[in-house]
């Protein structure tokens, strides 16, 4: 489960700028997963949910912001949706798709107190 | 709770050792290596009494239900200054829940925003190492497969072809044992093991740690086989220069398809256990053509470490890299 070790990652930012900001609690925090990631959202939401035992976040709310997963064809230009990285064009059958959203994994903000 | 495993309990230690080692319980390194000094780490928020929250401000109507902990009673905090409740709402907020509330309109607390990616200190410490491989002019190879396709086979054959021409060194991951290591170490390479307990995958520190256990000369291969898993790893960089997923004849020849990630972030990808082809449905061109679908750059090695058969174009990729 690479989901826990990247849940540990995102608490330890996270604490890291609550500290910062001299907060002793954080209420919410916000996360980005893209579609095309790699981590699956519900296991993010279980690891999450125990990675923030013990610490600033423990109450904390979890909120994901889920990114689709956007593409542009390579060859004939068009954009589309991607369900995974490889998917072909659906205009002209190429596979070879630029990822233009759906991977992020990142840590958009928190509320403190 | 450690990064990794997830052990809070500590059942589940990483440990990195040297084969030979681990009949010395007393020089296990425990590689919890998160910062626990002082204030950051989080771990230290020991608490023993359980107290309410509550306002300073009398009248208002919220009641938060952040229930944590402290250890003394003295400890007394002040929601006076960050909460502004002028906005005379009713609402009371449960912290408890993901998927906050966010119809209520708007939000109490401080807002900060942070905007960094969740990967970023293992991206940090991959190019630490990535550093520290450069200027000793090491070339490192990232080994990952699925379980059994043949990583440590291959080693034990490489380390015999590139005998004489460089120094070679291999840390082994695997949740648990020594086995591998003890293989290497009997092929004639210094090796450092790392059992990464409930984990799936090595990451970056674990690589920095290993690596100062092997104290490697310049101008060297080291070539890092990965936990057996094909979805994991692929997200972990170590600082490697060049990532090898090695695939079998013994599994769908459609594993491209169904673990993307891995064949995308590759370089190299290794058809091993050629020498079982007129046995299996395997179909070698199929793999190629969906594996390159995913990574139009992907290179390929066809062979069999069993009967060495292919095993020279490895060798000589190996040797001209390095
Ligand atoms: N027929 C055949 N068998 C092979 C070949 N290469 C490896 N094997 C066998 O495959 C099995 C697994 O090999 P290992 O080298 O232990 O595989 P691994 O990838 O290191 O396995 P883990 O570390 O457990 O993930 C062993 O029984 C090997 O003898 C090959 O080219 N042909
Ligand atoms: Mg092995
Ligand atoms: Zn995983
Ligand atoms: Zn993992
Ligand atoms: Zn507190
Ligand atoms: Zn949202
Ligand atoms: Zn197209
Ligand atoms: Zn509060
Ligand atoms: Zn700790
Ligand atoms: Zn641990
Ligand atoms: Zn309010």
């Amino acid at each position: 489960m690479h989901e826990f070790s990247i849940a540990i990652g995102i608490i330890e930012i996270v604490n890291q700028h609550a500290e910062k900001a001299e907060a002793h609690i954080v209420n919410e925090i916000e996360i980005e997963v893209g579609e095309l990631s790699g981590v699956v959202l519900d296991a993010m939401e279980f690891a999450m949910e125990s990675a923030k035992k013990g610490t600033l976040a423990e109450n904390a709310g979890i909120v994901f912001h889920y990114i689709k997963g956007r593409g542009q064809c390579r060859d004939c230009g068009k954009a589309f949706d991607l369900q995974n990285v490889f998917d072909p064009c659906p205009f002209c059958g190429a596979f070879n798709p630029e990822v233009k959203q759906g991977k992020e994994l990142r840590v958009k903000a928190i509320n403190v107190d | 709770m450690c990064g990794t495993c997830g052990c809070g309990q500590n059942d589940q230690p990483i440990r990195i050792l040297k084969p030979g080692e681990e009949n010395h319980p007393h020089s296990y390194i425990h590689a919890h290596d998160h910062s626990h000094d002082g204030k950051i780490h989080a771990h230290n928020h020991d608490h023993k009494y359980a107290h309410n929250h509550g306002f300073d401000d009398a009248d208002h109507q919220h009641e938060h239900l952040h229930e944590h902990q402290h250890d003394s009673d003295s400890h007394d905090h002040s929601h006076s200054q960050n909460h502004d409740h002028d906005c005379g709402c009713n609402n009371e907020h449960s912290h408890d829940g993901h998927h906050h509330n966010e119809t209520a309109g708007h939000k109490h607390g401080r807002q900060i925003s942070i905007e960094e990616d969740a990967l970023h200190r293992n991206d940090l410490t991959a190019q630490r190492n990535r550093g520290y491989f450069e200027a000793k002019n090491l070339f490192v190879v990232n080994l990952v497969s699925s379980p059994g396709s043949g990583k440590t086979s291959l080693l034990e054959k490489t380390i015999a072809a590139v005998k004489g021409k460089t120094e070679i060194y291999v840390i082994e991951g695997d949740q648990q044992t020594m086995n591998d290591a003890n293989r290497i170490k009997a092929a004639g390479a210094p090796v450092v093991q790392i059992n990464t307990g409930n984990g799936c995958h090595l990451d970056a520190d674990m690589v920095h740690k290993a690596t100062k256990k092997l104290e490697m000369t310049d101008k060297s291969v080291l070539i890092i086989e990965n936990v057996g898993n094909l979805v994991c790893p692929s997200l972990f960089d170590l600082g490697e220069s060049k990532r090898v997923v090695v695939i079998s004849v013994t599994e769908g020849d459609d594993k491209p398809l169904k673990y993307p990630t891995m064949f995308q972030t590759s370089d190299i990808c290794i058809i091993n256990k050629t020498d079982l082809l007129p046995y299996v449905d395997f179909d070698v061109a199929k793999a190629r053509e969906y594996a390159l679908r995913v990574n139009p750059n992907l290179m390929f090695f066809e062979l069999s470490v069993k009967t060495g058969q292919g095993m020279e174009a490895w060798i000589d990729w190996l040797l001209v890299g390095f």
